[in-house]
């Protein structure tokens, strides 16, 4: 009956599938709850010359409208120690800049109230585009620059050389749930917040920073979120602050959702990308330098961008052994949304990079790109090899997974069969790629290495979980409730999770950077060991008394009406005592575990406790250029093999099958790791095919700048039938060389970049129709025919 | 006032605007709080319900979005939400039970919907798993999970406790017009054409997949609603002297079933017409009313040669398809004049349909080409070639059509059609595609007609005709 290394279903699971599942929006609000909408910026940039909000107060169910000049202060939303106003205070960044806030009777009242302000703009022109941001010189930071040998030099003497560009595409989140928030004042200064949001600590902080009162006198709480991918990391402070200001105006419980459009307007995106790269390498094309240059748009103001760009450059290397490096890091403002976390927070923007430069030296040479990528690889294991920011590679599996999936997908006799298969088919053409992924794990700003737990035994032997990580479907909390299980010996069924909350734990990081299960499961292990190591502690040393119950878990009375109470003595060290199967043993006596903790009760032992987990091994300052360093506790890795076809007349494509075999160390919970591969791998297919995010250029009625691409109906997250028709995912049998929860490995975004193997598999297609042309991303049907015109002389 | 079944029960709604959406009603009104809103423009399928409507057939049971679904939509027929399938003592529903088993929800936010996509196909005895559930996002899964869900329910048989509605639909059931406060229900295509007639001011609604947009993110007024689903004689599909009426209120489910056999491109191009649930309330008529240049049924029905009736009152004119649309935005429709049919001539089927978007499935076309080429000896005699998406309407390519026209179907034919678009379209730039690109995938269009028919060449990703083995 073990509870971790099993595949249980996701905890909720019966739930989600009976619509009994609360999200933010379905908690019961209170009699007259208000609804929030914000009035948006109608231009990209410019400035505001009129706000006229009456007729807004003048809609049907308003209740208060709050413009920039009710505020003495405007309340900050940023995630960074930059400012980023609630409102927009003047001068206009993005189209779909809040302006203003709108409390109605309900939502549809608020949304149409926020659409009748009078506003005038003099609209300026917009930056919109990397180039743009470069002549005008808006940088959100010096670039960052770091380096590994003398990369000058090496390509001076490299037997063959490349240089190229590759343009990526940002990324719209779409959880399916909306951002949503509401908050419900309490006694005096205090505030209850439910937000849809992966950091319930920082919109504690941001809540009671606007409403001017102590951290203490605000609690957030999160029972579960429809989808995060990393766009509720900051984009949820927003609707929180205004739902607990006009809360606090009003006295009444508040609530915001953004609709589907203004929340594709308003929130923060992937960051979009451009790369030089200047490359040296032999004849069998085992690069002996690189230069990266990396270009990134970050938006309109710095929330994560800085750590999101520092992200793409620590995987500027991927699973490849660079003996010279330089990496460069520029940081763009542009008047658009502003650029957040999503899944991989820039890394997977770093690998494209490299697997662009793999595929331009495999072109250059005319091999197939595997054995590239094989001349590349890290040494395997411990590998006395160091990335090019200093950290030694020690846990390298890439070459037994590589060895082992090439196997199984049968790549090379594939391969053959599709060369076959397109030599008698003009028209439709097939590709197929193998990439790697290694992706580093901890959270690059130290400090929010670290999570706490709370856990509470009660005296039927009941457990309620707490900790600081959030659920957005990942299974956090299945995981997580497994290890406490694991800790005390009992079935699952006996552990309570509950919601997220910061009045019981205290100072979180964001549920992000993979780091969820990893830390918050060690700091409730650490919490279970602490309660468990008491237990045994009393009961080996002193008389067992329990109040016996029958199995509807009633307490026993005798014929006089007195309590049955049993005794025990255990006969070992309290290290030797076995909390296994619901019972304690000394290995010859148990007795259930229920008992123990009433044992312990009466015994007056503590059997609360929190816990506490800080990530070893860790030393880092971005700042520094050059010498050894470790940004990261160890490398989550993995591969994947698609194969696709390309319709040669119109660019549209299928992928056909994909296998994959990726290392979650000694796996927590398998079943939930396949459903992380399974999804990580879509999305990051549908990040470089369709999902395409086009904003207006300049036009007769406007300087451009506006999302046009702001609603499912035009933005194209994967459908059920673009999943790969055959799809095998395995698990790569290993352990965790460090010592994480039960020695596995975190999984949330490293298998979103096994999806770029479709790129480049769409790209071999591309070639096998005569096409030399490189592909960026997103590699939309228009840009695949484009690629193939181009090379019959009628590209665009 | 409105009687329908919800989860069993009969409810009456009374005075409730006729644009209140069946989503906000369910989570705001009732407190059922399971259906919900993923994009409130029936792209996500988070909303997706069961509809039982009782017909000529018995009673058919469809998945429909509940954000675009009026309340008045539902007179007479029969609701099921998703806390509305499992046993009334709890167990779960087999769709419900393989969701769990297989891990098909993760976040469980649009799993409700996919729930729901899943029973209506379950009891209806569909096993076109993808396209079922084309019309439902996700993004977490990869689907995957999902799909092992949907083949794992396809085993077990629809639960014992499951109700059959007939007996109170056929209570609920009632004839003639209906009406209320700012709303219309005529009964008949007759009584429709009276209210318009008099009312030219007035909506008119049938499948509310375009008018539940306007009304749910474009916050347009749509004044007096005139609703068309009662109106059974409008949805037809009937033999006449010489082809095929189609009824305006056809929805594009049944004539993808009609035009199986007749065009089976057509009917394959109408597989990725939107999604099962949005199929199932899009109608023909609307999707030619609203003179969308990027529609998909109009591009078709041109190169069919099929002709258009027009109602006003008693009176009725016909013409082609092709002239009712004037230029971008604008009709050959007079108010209070609605269209009553469509007449869609026999023929040999020669007809070719090419869907180009961004996303296979449950995608707007970015351009739509359809050939309809009569060879007689080698020859093109006829060539009715139509595109959507290369200008302001739905359009003839009359240039390439007379390009091909009295020759042999060969390269160089091919070659002088291609250039002839150019005199034909000069196409935009938009989120969707690029003019450029819409260019060169319309003459590439041409090319793959002579490719396939002509030289007998695999040119297609997926379908029947598919080289790929792609269903």
């Amino acid at each position: 009956m073990a509870s971790v290394h099993q595949p249980k279903p996701h905890d909720s699971g019966p739930l989600h599938v009976t619509g009994a599942a609360r999200y933010t929006d379905d908690i019961p609000a209170p009699a007259g709850t208000l609804h929030l909408a914000f009035g948006l910026a109608a231009v990209a940039h410019g400035v505001v010359t009129s706000l006229d909000l009456a007729p807004v107060r003048a809609m049907p169910g308003v209740r208060l409208v709050l413009g920039p000049d009710d505020f003495a202060r405007m309340p900050d939303v940023s995630p960074s120690p930059a400012p980023e106003p609630l409102l927009c205070t003047g001068e206009v960044q993005f189209h779909g800049q809040p302006l203003f806030v709108v409390a109605a009777d309900t939502h549809l009242q608020a949304r149409h109230a926020a659409r009748a302000a009078k506003v005038t703009f003099e609209e300026r022109e917009p930056i919109l585009t990397i180039d743009q941001a470069l002549a005008a010189g808006r940088l959100l930071e010096d670039p960052l620059e770091w380096e590994k040998g003398s990369p000058d030099d090496a390509l001076g003497t490299a037997p063959h050389r490349a240089q190229g560009r590759i343009e990526v595409g940002g990324q719209e989140h779409f959880y399916l749930e909306g951002q949503a928030a509401m908050a419900v004042p309490g006694d005096g200064d205090e505030m209850l917040v439910h937000a849809s949001t992966q950091h319930p600590s920082e919109i504690q902080h941001k809540v009671a920073q606007a409403l001017d009162v102590p951290f203490a006198e605000v609690t957030v709480q999160v029972r579960r979120m429809g989808g995060g991918f990393g766009g509720k990391e900051s984009q949820g402070n927003a609707l929180a602050v205004a739902c607990a200001l006009v809360a606090q105006r009003t006295g009444r419980a508040v609530k915001m959702r953004y609709d589907r459009d203004d929340d594709m307007t308003i929130t923060g995106k992937r960051h979009e990308i451009r790369i030089d790269y200047d490359v040296g390498f032999d004849d069998t094309g085992r690069i002996a330098a690189v230069i990266f240059d990396q270009y990134v748009r970050c938006g309109w103001s710095a929330d994560l961008s800085l750590p999101v760009a520092d992200r793409a450059m620590l995987h500027a290397d991927n699973a490849y052994d660079l003996p010279a490096a330089r990496i460069r890091s520029t940081r763009l403002l542009t008047h658009t949304c502003s650029n957040t976390a999503f899944r991989g927070f820039g890394g997977p923007q770093g690998i494209v990079g490299i697997e662009r430069v793999i595929e331009h030296i495999a072109a250059h040479l005319d091999r197939d790109p595997l054995e590239v990528r094989r001349a590349n690889f890290y040494a395997p294991g411990n590998t006395g090899q160091t990335t090019p920011y200093g950290m030694q590679v020690e846990d390298n599996v890439i070459h037994g997974i590589v060895d082992q999936l090439t196997e199984t997908s049968d790549y090379s006799a594939r391969r053959a069969q599709i060369a076959e298969f397109n030599a008698t088919s003009p028209v439709i053409k097939r590709g197929i790629a193998l990439t790697p992924v290694k992706f580093g794990i901890s959270f690059t700003l130290t400090q929010l290495n670290q999570a706490g737990a709370l856990v509470n035994v009660y005296t039927d032997g009941s457990i309620r979980l707490n900790h600081g990580g959030t659920e957005m479907g990942q299974g956090l909390f299945t995981k997580v409730a497994a290890v406490a299980a694991d800790a005390f010996g009992v079935d699952a069924t006996h552990v309570k999770i509950t919601a997220t909350d910061t009045a019981k734990v205290p100072n979180t990081s964001a549920t992000a950077a993979s780091s969820g299960s990893d830390m918050n499961g060690m700091a409730v292990k650490a919490a279970c060991e602490t309660i468990r190591d008491r237990m045994a502690q009393h009961l080996c040393t002193a008389k067992v008394l329990w109040h016996d119950r029958d199995e509807e878990g009633k307490g026993i009375i005798d014929r006089d009406g007195h309590p049955v109470i049993r005794e025990h003595a255990f006969d070992c060290a309290p290290d030797d005592l076995v909390f296994a199967a619901d019972q304690v043993s000394d290995g010859t006596h148990s007795i259930p575990f229920w008992a123990a903790v009433q044992a312990c009760y009466v015994a007056r032992i503590s059997l609360s406790s929190t816990g506490y987990y800080a990530t070893p091994k860790l030393a880092w300052d971005r700042m520094q250029r050059s010498g050894p360093r470790r940004p990261f506790y160890y490398f989550a890795y993995g591969a994947a093999v698609t194969e696709v076809a390309l319709d040669t007349l119109t660019g549209e494509n299928r992928i056909l099958r994909t296998d994959i075999l990726h290392d979650c160390g000694k796996s927590l919970n398998p079943a939930l790791d396949i459903g992380q591969i399974e999804g990580g791998y879509v999305q990051g297919a549908g990040w470089l095919t369709t999902e395409e995010l086009v904003w207006t250029p300049p036009g007769p009625a406007t300087m451009g700048g506006r999302l046009a691409t702001h609603a499912p109906s035009t933005y194209k997250i994967p459908g059920c039938a673009d999943r790969p028709q055959v799809f095998n995912v395995a698990l790569y049998e290993n352990e965790n060389v460090e010592a994480t929860i039960h020695r596995s490995k975190a999984v949330g975004e490293p298998p979103l970049m096994l999806g770029i193997s479709a790129l480049m598999a769409l790209q071999d297609a591309v070639r096998a129709a005569g096409s030399d042309v490189l592909l960026d991303a997103p590699a939309t049907a228009e840009r695949l025919l484009n690629a193939i015109e181009t090379s019959r002389g009628s590209g665009w | 006032m409105i009687r329908f079944m919800l989860n069993g029960e009969i409810v009456t709604v009374e005075g409730a605007a006729p644009t209140v959406t069946l989503l906000d009603w369910l989570r705001e009104t009732r407190g059922l709080t399971g259906t919900k809103e993923g994009c409130n423009e029936g792209d996500c399928g988070a909303c997706t319900v069961t509809v039982s409507t009782l017909d000529d057939t018995g009673v058919t049971h469809q998945a429909l979005n509940a954000c675009i679904l009026f309340l008045p939509q539902l007179a007479g027929k029969a609701v099921r939400t998703v806390e509305g399938i499992a046993a009334p003592d709890g167990e779960l529903h087999p769709v419900q039970d393989a969701m769990v088993a297989e891990h098909g929800s993760q976040c469980g936010f649009c799993t409700p919907g996919f729930v729901m996509s899943m029973y209506t196909a379950h009891r209806t005895g569909r096993v076109d798993h993808d396209d079922v559930l084309a019309g439902n996002l996700c993004r977490c899964t990869g689907y995957a999970p999902i799909v092992r869900a949907a083949q794992r329910a396809a085993s077990r048989p629809v639960p014992a406790w499951e109700i059959d509605e007939r007996a109170t639909l056929e209570a609920l059931a009632q004839s003639g017009d209906m009406s209320g406060e700012g709303l219309y229900l005529p009964g008949s295509t007759a009584s429709l054409a009276a209210i318009y007639a008099a009312h030219p001011n007035a909506t008119i609604v049938a499948g509310a997949t375009d008018v539940g947009l306007w009304v749910t993110k474009q916050f347009r007024p749509v004044g007096p609603v005139i609703f068309t689903h009662r109106a059974v004689d409008l949805a037809r599909i009937e033999r006449v002297q010489g082809g095929l009426r189609i009824g305006a209120g056809v929805t594009l489910s049944r004539l993808r079933g009609a035009m199986a056999d007749r065009h089976p491109d057509f009917a394959e191009l109408i597989r990725r017409y939107g999604s099962v649930q949005v199929r199932n309330a899009a109608t023909i008529g609307g999707n030619i009313a609203n003179g969308s240049p990027i529609g998909d049924g109009p591009p078709a029905l041109i190169a069919l040669g099929a002709e258009l009736t027009l109602r006003h009152g008693e009176d009725r004119r016909r013409m082609p398809l092709e002239d009712f649309f004037l230029e971008y935005g604008k009709q050959d429709r007079m108010p209070g004049e609605f269209v009553e049919s469509i007449f869609v001539p026999d023929q040999e089927d020669t007809l070719a349909c090419y869907k180009l978007s961004k996303r296979f499935d449950q995608d707007i076309s970015a351009v739509c080409g359809c050939f309809a080429l009569h060879m007689d000896g080698g020859v093109v005699d006829e060539a009715r070639i139509a595109f959507g998406g290369m200008a302001g309407t739905p359009k003839r390519a009359s240039a390439a059509e007379a390009a091909l026209t009295g020759r042999a179907l060969d390269e160089d034919a091919v070659r002088e059609a291609q250039n002839a678009l150019t005199q034909d379209f000069q196409p935009l730039s938009d989120m969707r595609a690029s003019a450029a690109y819409r260019m060169q995938a319309a003459r590439n269009m041409i090319r793959r007609y002579w490719l396939e028919r002509v030289e007998g060449v695999p040119t297609r990703l997926v379908g029947p005709k598919s080289e790929t083995g792609v269903a």
